[in-house]
């Protein structure tokens, strides 16, 4: 039996890491298991202050249980990779791991009061995105499906919390081809 | 349709290269990487990227302002962006002065790159769009643009290019959706004459009267309604190519005429008494066997050995079935791109059905039916549900009947001949299908003296 992995960082909010996980078992057809990935220091570059995710990545492969089948870390961490000056998530396309960051995905980051709600909602598409990225999906042009791409905050809103029926369609033949 | 266009990501930094590629790769391109600006050029020999980012500082000799000069040699038009951790205005202008695109900054926001890669995107599609109305426009198709890797093809091609400066008259024989067309335009591209025009008419369209205006023109007054004098497609086509379709269903009459235009090069329009000289080179056409007709005679032997000076034989579609997967992807890309579906892919039960079909209107029906199959596609992929409608096209195998009044060898004859013919005279396909070892098979050939 494989098992979708939801991994959690020290730092990250445990309640928003748990709906995480329950969307992605809903999404991608279950069991979820969690797992404890401790902190993420180690990728942290002093001179931007964020945190590099290529580390984080090659952290989650060493810490890839036998058994899953994919795993999606959450993060706190504002993480970026050296060309981007940021990235909401970052996964192998068509691989094994990914991790999403929260940190833009709170209101207060954008200087506005916090919501927890607005907070779920944007991690739950997040999620679904980088997920879909480990399962072969690339980015689709239907601005409203959770695969099209995000580049900031506002895209991510436009988006539906679920797949748009072409990228379904294909998630559908991909998990088949993948358990 | 971004899968198309290639992106190559040039860098000395390998987790900048890669993290880039990556990126990228999530967008739906195909990402080459290179660690140097050698490598970049030595990729860029071997194929022509959409896009080239190149990072400005890399060590061994080749900065990326040399690197993007040396890529600009090979491909004019290529899109270069410059990235550089070391923003100056100097480097920013000298590298727009050498022709990159864009010159960005890193580590840069990503909404930038991305409106940066699909703007350039759409100008690219834009051009290639632009590339192929014009084609279609002008229809200026050269033998690359005949898709197929059967030999008999190939040595046809070889043909048609060996033939295009000469000014010999080409008869190509070939069922309805060969390519007829294709290959005299080709012929005609090929050759010193395809500045000047090429002037295609179908024989078949018109009746007798008709056609013969529409070939030599008429004189004003020559017939009801020829109100003014009118050039006709040989004097169109003088300097150039003059391609005679069909040219086995025309009457008697005009077989007299235009075989003194070919001896001659000369003739009167309808009505004239002017002698008209043009030069024009003949490519005919016919999907019947003009030997035959010939032989009936339908057809002046006289006229089939002028036009039967370079003979180019089309082979039907069922005799190069290893094109039929080759030709549907090219039409799935083309037709999908034209109808602006996302349909990209034909699943290998799908290409089976192709395969297996007998295609009598041969690559335009193939074209025809790519086409049918993506319009009524809700997916990505062509599946064979799609082609249902090629199993209801064909027509029902001819019940048999236990035939009466035949001797037991007759029948052993009838079914080893049809066997040969169906496995086109292969030994071992024919014995495995007959159920009886070579040798056997080898004896029996001897026996009832079967052509094979």
């Amino acid at each position: 039996m494989k098992y979708l992995y939801v991994g959690m960082t020290d730092e990250v909010d445990r309640g928003a890491a748990r709906r995480v996980a329950a969307r992605v078992e809903a999404a991608f057809g279950g069991p979820v298991r969690e797992l404890e990935l401790g902190s993420v220091e180690f990728a942290h570059d002093a001179a931007r202050g964020q945190y590099a995710s290529i580390p984080v990545l090659e952290m989650l492969l060493r810490r890839c249980p036998e058994d899953a089948r994919k795993l999606l870390a959450v993060t706190g961490r504002d993480l970026f990779i050296p060309v981007l000056t940021f990235v909401f998530g970052h996964a192998q396309l068509g691989g094994k791991v990914g991790v999403i960051s929260l940190a833009r995905l709170e209101q207060e980051f954008y200087g506005l009061a916090p919501d927890r709600e607005v907070l779920l909602e944007r991690a739950d598409k997040e999620a679904l995105h980088e997920t879909g990225h480990m399962f072969g999906l690339v980015h689709c042009a239907e601005r409203r499906c959770a695969m099209s791409l995000a580049t900031n905050i506002r895209q991510i809103d436009v988006k539906d919390n679920a797949f748009c029926p072409q990228c379904a369609a294909r998630l559908r033949k991909q998990i088949g081809e993948q358990v | 349709m971004k899968t198309h266009w290639q992106i190559l990501v040039v860098d000395d930094e390998e987790v900048m290269c890669e993290s880039l590629a990556a990126w990228l790769r999530e967008d739906g391109y195909i990402v080459d990487t290179a660690a140097s600006g050698r490598e970049a050029v030595e990729k860029a020999h071997q194929r022509d990227y959409a896009i080239y980012f190149v990072d400005l500082k890399m060590p061994g000799g080749m900065d990326g302002i040399e690197t993007m000069m040396q890529i600009r040699k090979l491909h004019a038009e290529a899109s270069i962006i410059i990235i550089t951790a070391y923003a100056t205005v100097d480097t920013a202008i000298t590298a727009m002065k050498e022709g990159a695109q864009e010159y960005i900054v890193k580590p840069c926001n990503p909404e930038e790159i991305s409106l940066l890669v699909s703007r350039i995107i759409k100008v690219k599609n834009l051009q290639r769009e632009n590339t192929i109305l014009r084609k279609k426009l002008t229809r200026q198709y050269s033998v690359h643009d005949v898709i197929s890797k059967n030999a008999k093809m190939h040595e046809i091609l070889q043909l048609a290019k060996e033939v295009a400066s000469l000014p010999s008259t080409v008869l190509i024989q070939g069922e309805s959706g060969t390519g007829k067309e294709l290959i005299a335009r080709a012929i005609h591209n090929a050759g010193e004459r395809a500045s000047k025009p090429f002037v295609a008419v179908s024989c078949a369209a018109l009746a007798e009267t008709l056609l013969e205006s529409e070939l030599f023109g008429h004189e004003k007054g020559a017939f009801t309604g020829a109100a003014a004098q009118k050039r006709g497609k040989f004097e169109l086509a003088d300097g150039g190519t003059i391609f005679l379709d069909e040219i086995g269903d025309i009457s008697p009459k005009l077989q007299v005429d235009l075989l003194r235009v070919l001896q001659d090069r000369t003739f009167y329009r309808v009505g004239g008494t002017e002698e008209v000289r043009v030069d024009a080179r003949v490519v005919a056409a016919t999907h019947v066997n003009l030997q035959q007709a010939v032989a009936e005679g339908r057809f002046r032997e006289d006229l089939f050995y002028r036009l039967n000076v370079i003979e180019i034989r089309l082979p039907p579609l069922r005799e190069r079935r290893e094109d039929i997967p080759l030709l549907a992807s090219h039409f799935l890309e083309r037709i999908a791109r034209e109808l602006g579906r996302d349909v990209s892919e034909i699943t290998e039960a799908a290409l089976g059905v192709l395969m297996d079909y007998n295609w009598p209107g041969n690559v335009r029906e193939l074209e025809n039916a790519v086409e049918r199959a993506v319009v009524t596609c809700r997916g990505h992929e062509l599946t064979e549900e799609h082609f249902g409608f090629l199993a209801r096209a064909a027509p029902a195998a001819k019940a048999w009947a236990v035939p009466t009044g035949a001797s037991l060898q007759d029948m052993e004859k009838a079914v080893i001949t049809a066997t040969l013919q169906r496995t086109n005279g292969n030994i071992k396909e024919s014995a495995a299908i007959l159920g009886i070892d070579r040798s056997t098979l080898y004896e029996k050939i001897k026996k009832y003296e079967i052509p094979r």
